[in-house]
């Protein structure tokens, strides 16, 4: 089965890009401007919705390459994608050494003996280094892109039968998904544990997102506009979000009954809780009946900038994560006061939106390149799973 | 700082009795201290004026050098206890081992509880599960095995979560377990004191400077007596909603 529309649905390249960037607030450790994340008034967070519209937007592209040039140059395509991911992983992984070398040689407090022993792992840097090179050592939000290298790794068989037998691919993917969670299947992890993202749990929202590229979107439109789904979708929405702020105001807990918290907790974001996936599920419920697709205000300068990140979505992460890195050193080194705190923010966000920019610019200067190529007909999801 | 949010709202409902003896730095972070459950066992032991705790923590319990003990939180809880509650024969036992996870604290709880027979937990946990990136489900069920150890032996539990660490911030992915440790706390309603953002607060608002790089006790020292304070209020307030004589506490009154 062929992709169903051909045209850019900007709408992708917008909530990835704004994915993103609740990604990097997330991710500087007690940054007061990471409160206006959705990961505090619910249940899932802004990975949901990267792996969502990654799974979405590999299924699109690689789904054309496969209709133009057939499976093993598709394939070559996906995991030379693979491969730039991993490289991009390493390179994170050198700037985070940099930093705890740092803090190890720099930081002693009678206060925090015992969180030291973090850096003992700097002992033995051989097997360290080794184990990080395998994805099994993963420091402190270097989860996603490991998850990614797995997930396009294996998605060339996955996109060859969602393209023959679309229904059967996502039924497998369901299937397998259970099965994780009966049999507590992971990934091991170094020194000890499992991955923090179950690759074999969150398959099913990539692939899911595949899926729905290849036709499964306008298979469920019917449902999607249908009321009674939309006010289900804002009831689950509003459940989750009470139930949230019951972690922040103890005196709400006394209302929530004993038998809810003792269904919902905990809720697992290694294994893609089902409460997770449904408060997604619901959000881009209740987005795509407020956004249609060819809202004009999408071609706006407005969301431009969120758009633009989403459209080089890796290139935006990896520089996010480091951004984070930077953001949270000048938290320890220069001020942690509230408007450093959202200079900080808007400062990364500007970076992230001006490197996508960059990065735009230069694939159309290289696309006008000295070669005879001819240039791409549609703007193409450059640099899109 | 949604933390911050909910400790501004909660602040009017906080009639807390002022703890005249506690440091002013101390009082700072006094609204984030919610007791939102009672601990009956610590208000029948504060009935018959005999008040036993027990500390089960980990290296975080405890600070360097020789006068670290003296220094550490579970000493300033049995000094602040003492001044709180006039009358009382306070006294504060613990168990306190550095590196150790949940779930081997869980096998090491038994021994002290019934030697002991405390009317009241103090469990620290949830730091050294975080840098060993021990399994999740694991680290709830050790919350859960060691909260019912501890009811079966008679005893109320507090938990105690992470420190506030913000040069290790990056490195050690504390919010999932400080979230597990939440959950448990409110399934088991227990009351969960929330180590993590009193620091914060005391760094945020430069009370504490907990980034410098120092060899000297006095600034640690100064944490663990405030912690030891609040905790105190904590359990005194707690225990207050607990004693069902009394009248004028209204149990799920907003306070």
């Amino acid at each position: 089965m062929a992709p169903v529309s051909t045209e850019r649905d900007l709408r992708l390249d917008l909530f990835r890009g704004l994915a993103l960037w609740l990604i990097f607030l997330d991710h500087i450790p007690s940054n007061a401007v990471s409160w206006i994340t959705i990961r505090n008034y619910g249940f899932s967070d802004a990975t949901e919705i990267f792996v969502f519209i990654s799974g979405y937007t590999a299924a699109f592209v690689y789904g054309r390459a496969m209709d133009q040039h057939g499976f093993v140059v598709s394939s070559a395509r996906v995991l030379k994608r693979c491969w730039q991911i991993y490289i991009a992983h390493v390179f994170l992984f050198a700037i985070y050494l940099a930093e705890i070398a740092y803090v190890a040689h720099s930081f002693d407090n009678p206060l925090y003996t015992e969180e030291m022993g973090m850096l003992d792992f700097l002992k033995e840097p051989d097997i360290t280094i080794l184990q990080a090179l395998l994805l099994k050592f993963k420091p402190v939000n270097m989860d996603v892109l490991p998850l990614y290298i797995v997930l396009l790794a294996w998605f060339p068989p996955v996109l060859w039968l969602l393209r023959r037998a679309p229904s059967t691919a996502l039924i497998a993917s369901a299937t397998f998904y259970s099965l994780t969670w009966w049999f507590d299947w992971n990934i091991p992890a170094w020194p000890r544990g499992t991955w923090l993202f179950n690759p074999f749990a969150w398959q099913m929202l990539f692939v899911f997102g595949a899926w729905c590229a290849l036709g499964g979107a306008q298979r469920l439109s019917r449902w999607l506009n249908s009321p009674v789904v939309v006010t289900l979708a804002a009831f689950y929405l509003a459940f989750a979000f009470f139930i949230a702020m019951s972690w922040y105001f103890p005196r709400l807990a006394v209302f929530v009954p004993k038998i809810v918290s003792d269904i919902i907790y905990p809720i697992d974001k290694t294994n893609l809780d089902v409460l997770r996936i449904l408060h997604f599920l619901s959000l881009a419920v209740i987005t795509v009946w407020f956004v249609p697709r060819d809202w004009p205000a999408l071609k706006s300068r407005v969301f431009w900038p969120a758009i633009v990140c989403g459209q080089h979505s890796l290139e935006t992460f990896c520089l996010g994560v480091f951004l984070s890195f930077a953001g949270h050193f000048m938290f320890t080194e220069i001020s942690n006061q509230i408007p450093m705190q959202i200079a900080v923010s808007l400062a990364g966000i500007a970076i992230m939106v001006a490197a996508a920019e960059l990065v735009s610019w230069y694939r159309r200067v290289e696309r006008r390149g000295p070669g005879p190529r001819p240039p791409a007909p549609t703007p193409s999801y450059a640099g899109g799973a | 700082m949604k933390k911050r949010l909910a400790a501004l709202l909660a602040w009017p409902l906080l009639a807390g009795p002022a703890m005249a003896a506690a440091p002013a730095e101390c009082l700072v972070a006094q609204q984030q201290v919610e007791q939102a459950f009672p601990l009956p066992h610590v208000a029948a032991a504060l009935t018959a004026k005999k008040l036993d705790v027990l500390v089960v923590g980990a290296g975080s319990s405890v600070l360097p050098g020789p006068n670290g003990g003296k220094a550490a939180y579970p000493a300033r809880l049995q000094k602040a206890l003492e001044e709180l509650l006039p009358g009382v024969a306070v006294k504060v036992a613990t168990d306190v081992n550095p590196r150790r996870t949940a779930a081997e604290m869980v096998k090491a709880i038994a021994k002290p509880l019934s030697e002991i027979r405390p009317a009241m937990l103090v469990w620290q946990t949830g730091t050294v599960d975080a840098m060993q990136s021990v399994d999740q489900d694991q680290f709830a069920q050790a919350l859960d095995q060691g909260i019912n150890i501890a009811h079966s032996a008679g005893a109320d539990v507090v938990l105690v979560n992470a420190q506030y660490s913000p040069r290790t911030e990056s490195m050690i992915a504390l919010s999932t377990y400080i979230d597990i440790m939440r959950w448990v706390a409110l399934q088991h309603e227990v009351p969960l004191f929330d180590r993590f953002e009193i620091m914060k607060l005391w760094a945020d608002l430069g009370t504490f400077d907990l980034t410098g790089a120092t060899n000297k006790l006095d600034i640690a020292a100064r944490v663990h007596n405030c912690i030891g304070w609040l905790l105190a209020d904590l359990v005194n307030e707690a225990a207050k909603q607990g004693r069902p004589q009394n009248e004028a506490v209204k149990p799920g009154a907003g306070n």
